[in-house]
């Protein structure tokens, strides 16, 4: 296509010559697309997405979705003992003291009466149990002498809400779910929010309202007599045994402590091996060539093998992951720091030597002040994005919110406290996104 | 001011006095930094199940004993090697494709964000918070509740991993889009060009090298961030580190191919991503 001289000029090669190009870039263009769509199909049986459908447990996420925006409190009748107990989830710690039921369960002796939203009604003892369901109609169930559960439900065909065996019956409707075995019956009854985020039931000052409890901090009429009002109920909040506050708090100061130090113990130690191996402060090949390769070793040995090679010396805990942290954000804050002293003005340089000035000062007022503006910027970016990694490496390292986190989702039942672990999660990093956006826009771009 | 100063002799007194003033706050302030930095470390040290002095000297001990072990068995290292290459393959499809789909993703977001190029400009905000969310979620979050809603396998950490991607590469994108020229667009609006057409006849040419750059770069921390997924659960070679990991002493060959394996990874594509990023960057 080079054109020597302009009187050789041909219309028609540079004709056939943009018209190969036209054709090359097309094929180009098509080819693209082509070899993407390739990739994904490989991707579509490698990854085997045609069984994800048979693997997927659509109802593990609806139980998901639902524990992590609403409670159910269960009210169980020992068929042995003869015994009622309402409790919170189930738990221990959520069980409400004889006498001190909601008011929508009515217990007199070894029956009891649970309302349910909408004019739904289990009525419940030891001569059975009978579910009245809105628009359906009465579903009983006994325990006969063969020690068989018999359901006696309303004429005509069982909806598919309802399971019945001769062992088991399950009911479930939008007012409420009911079991019943040989051994136990139970009723489910729903409710929305997160249950006992503030006080768990043990603590006299649960189920008061926000405008009963402000009234007890003012009037000074203790609830509890042993203890202040404010005190007490402080005590009781951040004591919370289901969720844990103290914990909790801890645990994020842990992750946050985790990427301050490990970035900052960076920075501080990439700073002096930077100017090692920038080619303008260090004639020194070999050495310039050295310092190279321990922060290429650093960045690429990754910090998940850090983190387990750590771990094996200095045990589980945040000083590890600190440690990983700083080891190989070393190697990439010393590639970005050698490349930036590598730009910088040398002309600066020369005017602080012009005035006499020894080698500490010309670094000092002739290199840092060029340097500061990269120098704050990356750090502060990776202050930022280490919370994130702080959070994956604390699932590893056992410390921080990661490791809540992780525990919680193995228990797979806490599904609120992984919503409220992810809020937190996220409120921090919008947090250290938001500072040290705050602090780079005010330190960089003019005070 | 009443001291008797004048001329020179004064504003060399104020600007020794605005010095010392600075380099009292500069001093207090690098004070106050090294005091939190030592309690950090203490307080950090404090949590630790083993503490930092009795732990240093033995910081290459699992090193040295990986080593050691495969040095005594290197025989049967190439075959440990191979077996290992479909859970690395694994690996790097997941952060293939997050970056694949991240890309795609980011660059429709960060077109609908970009004042003057977007389709609804009234919509930018949204867009925005949409990508700074993606951005936040720690991809361990969404790949641990989606390995319990899906079972395990790569899908997981490849949804959590484009999720994040997606948000990150959008900010970039949107900082590229916001330096392209808007001319050829308005060339293109004159001749009656729909919205994907300006887009991307007029912005995408300009953008790509820089997009591909970024692209690149993700790729890499993608690599980095799926073998980590994989170490608490969602497959690949990061799955097979943990397992090899677990199996203890006698088992170290196992662990040391993995290294090897993710080490070597990790380099090549760093060098390589390195030196293409430069060429996209700064003209073939």
């Amino acid at each position: 296509m080079a054109m020597t001289d302009a009187a050789t000029l041909n219309t028609d090669d540079l004709k056939a010559s943009v018209a190969r190009m036209f054709a090359r870039k097309r094929r180009v263009a098509l080819a693209v697309p082509v070899l993407i769509a390739l990739y994904l199909v490989y991707i579509f049986f490698a990854f085997d997405l045609p069984g994800l459908a048979a693997r997927a447990r659509l109802d593990n996420a609806a139980i998901l979705v639902a524990d992590s925006y609403s409670y159910k409190t269960h009210v169980t009748l020992d068929n042995r003992a003869d015994q009622i107990t309402v409790a919170i989830e189930g738990q221990r710690k959520g069980t409400y003291a004889k006498g001190t039921e909601p008011d929508w369960v009515k217990i007199a002796g070894d029956t009891a009466v649970v309302t349910l939203p909408r004019g739904a009604k289990v009525e419940m003892g030891p001569q059975g149990m009978h579910f009245t369901v809105p628009n359906y109609g009465e579903i009983s169930a006994r325990i006969d002498a063969d020690n068989h559960v018999v359901a006696d439900l309303p004429p005509g065909p069982v909806p598919d809400w309802i399971s019945a065996s001769n062992t088991r019956l399950g009911i479930t409707t939008p007012y409420g779910r009911v079991n019943v075995t040989r051994s136990k019956t139970e009723v489910f009854r729903y409710f929305l929010g997160w249950e006992m985020f503030f006080f768990t039931l043990d603590s006299p000052y649960s189920g008061l309202s926000i405008g009963q409890l402000a009234d007890a901090v003012l009037t000074g009429d203790r609830i509890d007599p042993n203890r202040g009002n404010l005190a007490g109920m402080w005590q009781d909040f951040w004591g919370n045994d289901v969720w844990n506050h103290g914990n909790v708090a801890k645990a994020m100061f842990e992750t946050m402590l985790m990427a301050f130090l490990g970035t900052m113990s960076a920075a501080i130690l990439a700073l002096p091996l930077a100017f090692l191996s920038a080619r303008n402060f260090t004639p020194l090949m070999g050495l310039r060539f050295g310092v190279r390769r321990v922060f290429d070793f650093l960045r690429g040995v990754d910090g998940l093998i850090w983190t387990i090679i750590l771990t094996r010396a200095f045990g589980l805990g945040p000083l590890t992951g600190t440690l990983a942290i700083m080891l190989t954000d070393t190697g990439s804050f010393g590639k970005i720091f050698s490349e930036a002293l590598e730009n910088v003005d040398e002309r600066q340089i020369e005017g602080i030597r012009a005035t006499g000035a020894n080698p500490v000062q010309r670094y000092r007022f002739g290199v840092i002040p060029q340097l500061m503006p990269v120098l704050l910027s990356q750090v502060l970016y990776f202050l930022e994005s280490n919370t994130r990694s702080a959070t994956v490496i604390g699932a590893i390292v056992g410390g921080g919110i990661g490791l809540l986190l992780t525990q919680a989702i193995n228990t797979q039942k806490d599904w609120e406290q992984v919503a409220y672990y992810i809020l937190l999660i996220l409120a921090m990093v919008m947090l250290m996104d938001w500072i040290s956006g705050l602090i780079r826009r005010r330190l960089i771009k003019g005070k | 001011m009443d001291d008797g100063l004048t001329g020179l002799a004064r504003v060399r007194a104020d600007y020794i006095a605005s010095l010392r003033q600075r380099r009292l706050v500069g001093g207090v302030v690098l004070i106050l930094f090294a005091a939190l930095m030592a309690t950090g470390f203490v307080l950090a040290n404090a949590e630790n199940s083993g503490g930092f002095w009795r732990g240093l000297p033995h910081i290459f001990d699992f090193p040295a004993e990986i080593l050691s072990e495969a040095a005594r068995k290197v025989g049967e290292l190439p075959g440990l090697l191979v077996h290992y290459i479909p859970a690395l393959v694994e690996t790097l499809n997941i952060a293939a494709i997050a970056t694949l789909i991240g890309t795609l993703g980011g660059g429709l977001f960060s077109m609908l964000a970009t004042p003057g190029l977007a389709l609804w400009p009234r919509a930018i905000p949204v867009f925005r918070r949409i990508m700074d969310l993606c951005r936040a979620f720690p991809e361990i979050v969404v790949a641990l509740v989606l390995i319990y809603v899906m079972g395990g396998g790569p899908v997981p950490a490849t949804i959590a991993i484009t999720i994040h991607s997606v948000g990150a590469l959008g900010k970039f994108f949107s900082e590229v889009n916001e330096n392209a020229d808007l001319k050829p667009v308005e060339g293109l609006t004159s001749v009656g060009a729909g919205w994907l057409q300006r887009i991307w006849l007029g912005v995408v040419p300009q953008v790509a090298p820089n997009y591909l750059s970024y692209a690149l770069l993700r790729f890499e921390i993608n690599i980095r961030a799926s073998a980590i997924l994989g170490f608490v659960g969602a497959g690949g070679i990061g799955y097979e580190l943990r397992n090899a990991i677990s199996w203890g002493k006698g088992r170290y060959d196992a662990a040391a191919a993995v290294f090897i394996l993710l080490i070597l990874t990790i380099m090549v594509v760093d060098q390589t991503s390195s030196a293409l990023r430069n060429r996209l960057t700064k003209g073939a």
